[in-house]
């Protein structure tokens, strides 16, 4: 005699979470208005034509290429500057917000008690407002504080950025394998010092790549932010638009491509240093 | 009196009962072996000695002081002294040996000088000296994941003979090793508890070890003290019956009887 196939206690959970994901992304749809017509329609794909034609050739005059030097490195500036100041804050966030280094929640299967989830809300929240403002505003609202150039952009993206960071990192020592940094709280140790030998072992490479990955992601930041004054190649690209110098703003494009390439390489060099 | 329970009961999170009405009494410097069968509640006891599963009835003693009535803080200090030796070790794939042992000073060490040991190991000769005493001493600088499993098992021994606690309790210490090593290395636990007249408990599934290595025996069957003795008293009879698997002997193919109650163990 045959037993029925013990049923899966994991299985309706799933059901209902795709049936939900998909109800969800349908209305998105729809909302967003998504017509990918629109771009073959009348004069559209003719004007986007004539718009990327004139990016050929790129401008290559030593002139232009010293003051894109200048610009790139006034970019790479603000993106580093901008995540050292965002790091500065997001990991003592990450480890207040986190639930891996929790003491109460040792005997009770890795759940803290009430009160110290509770306590973990504020600095949550904390994250959720840093993060929930884009960067462009802040960029906005720094430029009429602090005035034109960079600053204001470093500022922006320290402020974005370590809401994501902290987040992101929160979750990352919550995924990692939780043994190890139990076996030592459960000898006495130290929280910091459990993390650091415990959790930081097998979290440092995500970190790592999720890091240099933002570290990217600022530098494309800090170009958009360039629009609004905040400096760096995005305010020259606003000023080659501007000027309808096509083969300029090719120019800076390319030097987009091989500064995405180059964090790109960094990822993996860094990667294969610490795997 | 070093570790004393009286009517501990523990039940899981998650509603499952490990334990019912331990009574045991442990003196400062006894050496006991835990032995029972599969999924009897070893684990469950030993995590629950270890402060690291909090008892849900009875009174837990150990080292003189009620660790479930101690503030946080002196909860950790507490710990500090306690050394749980896991049946596989937590230890992270990349974490180097050297730090693996280093780190059951963590609760002895400031936090300055825990976070300059990871950047450059500050007792390396230390560690060497407690890997060496298992004959891995040439192991110090490589990483956990390039080891085997028995190896494993021997850093997290190490690492709890660097920590140098006032109670080790050990989780089926020597599971994965060959039977000589695993001899040797219950020699070595034995000979660290006797030099330093402090307690060992371990849990065994080879019942001649522990019969060979420990002069006190605990039975433990459906997370009840079945037996309690000393190692030469330990009979045939009581053996057969603490291990008697009635699903394993009954020859009943079709009408199997209904499922009996499984003991949820997690292995730390």
């Amino acid at each position: 005699m045959l037993n029925a196939a013990p049923r899966d206690p994991a299985a309706l959970p799933r059901l209902v979470l795709t049936v939900l994901a998909l109800a969800l992304l349908w209305p998105g749809l729809r909302l967003s208005e998504l017509d990918l017509g629109v771009l073959v329609q009348g004069d559209n794909a003719r004007s986007m034509a004539r718009f990327v034609s004139a990016f050929w050739p790129p401008e290559h005059g030593s002139e232009f290429l010293a003051l894109l030097g200048r610009a790139t490195l006034e970019t790479l500036a603000i993106a580093t500057a901008g995540m050292s100041l965002a790091l500065l804050i997001a990991f003592p966030a990450a480890l207040l917000a986190s639930r891996a280094l929790s003491l109460s929640a040792l005997p009770r299967g890795g759940r803290p008690a009430w009160w110290a989830r509770l306590l973990r809300w504020p600095v949550r929240g904390l994250l959720i407002v840093l993060r929930s403002v884009p960067e462009i505003v802040w960029a906005l609202l720094f430029v009429r504080a602090v005035g034109l150039g960079p600053t204001a952009g470093v500022l922006a993206i320290a402020i974005t950025y370590s809401g994501m960071l902290g987040k992101v990192y929160a979750e990352i020592f919550e995924s990692v394998d939780a043994r190890p940094s139990r076996a030592l709280l459960v000898a006495g140790s130290s929280r910091l010092a459990a993390f650091a030998y415990g959790i930081l072992p097998n979290a440092a490479a995500e970190m790592l790549s999720y890091t240099v990955y933002r570290w990217e992601c600022a530098i494309r930041a800090s170009v958009v932010m360039g629009f609004v004054g905040a400096g760096g190649l995005g305010q020259q690209i606003d000023l080659s638009l501007r000027m309808f110098a096509g083969g300029e703003v090719a120019s800076m494009l390319l030097t987009f491509l091989a500064l995405v390439l180059l964090a790109d390489q960094l990822s993996r060099f860094l990667r294969a240093r610490l795997t | 009196m070093n570790l004393r329970l009286s009517g501990v009961g523990l039940t899981h999170a998650d509603g499952q009962p490990a334990l019912h009405d331990i009574d045991l009494d442990i003196a400062r410097g006894e050496r006991v072996a835990l032995i029972g069968p599969s999924g009897a509640g070893k684990t469950s006891l030993l995590r629950l000695l270890a402060t690291s599963l909090k008892p849900s009835a009875g009174r837990l003693e150990l080292l003189d002081a009620e660790p479930w009535s101690l503030s946080a803080a002196a909860r950790q200090k507490l710990r500090a002294h306690i050394g749980l030796i896991h049946q596989s070790p937590p230890l992270p794939p990349r974490q180097r040996v050297v730090t693996a042992v280093l780190a059951g000073r963590l609760g002895q060490w400031s936090l300055g000088k825990s976070l300059l040991s990871l950047l450059h190991p500050v007792d390396s000769a230390g560690a060497e000296a407690a890997l060496a005493r298992l004959d891995l001493g040439d192991k110090l600088f490589q990483r956990c994941d390039q080891l085997s499993g028995g190896q494993l098992q021997r850093v997290g021994i190490a690492r709890v003979l660097y920590q140098a606690p006032d109670l080790i309790l050990a989780d089926e210490p020597v599971s994965a090793m060959d039977p000589v090593l695993a001899g040797h290395t219950l020699g070595v636990l034995n000979r660290e508890a006797e030099a330093r007249g402090i307690t060992l408990l371990a849990s065994l599934h080879a019942v001649d070890l522990a019969l060979a290595h420990f002069p006190r025996i605990v039975g433990i069957r459906d997370g009840r003290v079945v037996f309690d003795h000393p190692a030469h008293e330990v009979g045939q009879a009581e053996l057969d019956a603490l291990y008697a698997n009635e699903q394993l002997q009954a020859s009943v193919p079709a009408s199997a009887p209904p499922a009996p109650v499984t003991l949820h163990i997690p292995r730390c």
